[in-house]
C-alpha cells in the first residue's frame, strides 16, 4: 500500500513530504516508546506515535522509517517538521486515537514487525 | 572534523550530557557519510542504530563524552568515551528492560532499558568498560559485507 492510500484510511492531514507519497509501506509500527522503535522494527516501517518531539525524528531517520503518522491529533512544531523536510519524512497528523488508526491499517492487511 | 586518507575516514564528536537539541547529530553526520561511499544499506542500518543508541546513553547518563567513528573498507568501529557516574554492574545493565533512566526521559520515549541490548544485537562486536564515578568506554565493529570476518 502507498502511503498517500494510508493518509485517505486515516483521514489524516499530510504535514510535509508531498513528494514522498508513493513509497510502499510494507510493516507498520504503532508505539510511543522510541527504545522498542529502535529495537523491533525493520527498514521501511511506518510509524504510529503520539510522540511529538525531535527524537521521533532522529529515531525516525536512524532506523529509515519510512513515514510518521502523529496519532491523537498531535501537532508538532514548525521545527520538527523542518527537520522531517531535511532528511525526506513524510509526516501525516490524524485525529484517530492509536488503536483505531492501528486498527484501520491492519484490517486493510498492513501487518506489524514481526 | 573529518581527515580523510586512502585508509580509513575518522569521524570525532563532542557530546554534551542532557543535551538533547543536538542528540543524535553525530549518528546522522556517520550515517551520511556512510551513505556516501556507498555502504549497503542494511549494513548503514545496523551502524546508525547502535551509534544512536549509544550517544543516547552518553546523553541521557553521562556528563560528557567523546565519540569516533572509524570508517575502514570492510568495517567501522565506533568508540564513546564517557565522563560520568559509570556503570557498578554491567551485567545487569545488559539486561532487556533495565534501565535508571528518569521519568522525563521516559515521557521522551527512551529509558525502557533496551540500548545496550539492541546495540549487541546490532554489531558484530561490542565492548563495554566503566569505572563508577569515572565513567564508560563503549566500542562496537560492524562488517560491512557481513560474510567477512573481522580481525582485531
Ligand atoms: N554511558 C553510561 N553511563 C552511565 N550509565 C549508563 C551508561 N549507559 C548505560 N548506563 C546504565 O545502564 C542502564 C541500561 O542502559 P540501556 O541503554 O540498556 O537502557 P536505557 O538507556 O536506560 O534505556 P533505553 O536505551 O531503552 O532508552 C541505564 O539505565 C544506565 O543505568
Ligand atoms: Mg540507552
Amino acid at each position: 500500500m502507498k502511503l498517500e492510500e494510508v493518509g485517505r484510511i486515516l483521514e489524516a492531514d499530510l504535514l510535509c513530504g508531498e513528494d514522498l507519497l508513493l513509497r510502499e509501506v510494507v510493516t507498520v509500527c504503532g508505539s510511543d516508546l522510541l527504545s522498542d522503535v529502535l529495537a523491533f522494527t525493520i527498514q521501511e516501517t511506518l510509524l504510529l506515535t503520539a510522540l511529538i518531539n525531535m527524537q521521533v525524528i532522529r529515531t525516525a531517520d536512524l532506523s529509515d522509517l519510512i513515514g510518521i503518522v502523529f496519532v491523537n491529533g498531535k501537532r508538532p512544531g514548525t521545527d520538527l517538521i523542518a527537520m522531517a523536510q531535511q532528511k525526506r519524512i513524510p509526516l501525516f497528523v490524524t485525529r484517530l486515537p492509536m488503536y483505531e488508526a492501528c486498527g484501520r491499517l491492519y484490517q486493510y492487511g498492513l501487518k506489524g514487525c514481526i | 572534523m573529518e581527515s580523510l586518507n586512502t585508509q580509513v575516514i575518522v569521524l570525532n564528536f563532542e557530546l554534551k550530557g542532557s543535551d538533547f537539541e543536538a542528540a543524535g547529530e553525530a549518528s546522522s553526520k556517520i550515517k551520511l557519510v556512510l551513505q556516501q561511499i556507498g555502504i549497503r544499506s542494511d549494513v548503514i542500518r545496523r551502524i546508525a542504530i547502535s551509534a544512536y543508541e549509544a550517544e543516547m546513553n552518553v546523553i541521557i547518563h553521562a556528563y560528557r563524552g567523546k565519540m569516533k567513528a572509524e570508517i575502514f573498507s570492510d568495517h567501522t568501529k565506533i568508540t564513546l568515551k564517557d565522563e560520568g557516574p559509570g556503570i557498578s554492574d554491567i551485567k545487569l545493565a545488559m539486561q532487556e528492560g533495565y534501565s535508571t533512566a528518569p521519568d522525563y526521559i521516559r515521557e521522551m520515549g527512551f529509558g525502557a532499558g533496551m540500548g545496550l541490548p539492541n546495540m549487541v544485537r546490532c554489531t558484530d562486536k561490542f565492548d563495554i568498560e566503566s569505572s563508577v564515578g569515572i565513567g564508560t568506554t563503549i566500542s562496537m565493529t560492524v562488517c560491512h559485507n557481513p560474510l567477512t570476518i573481522v580481525g582485531q
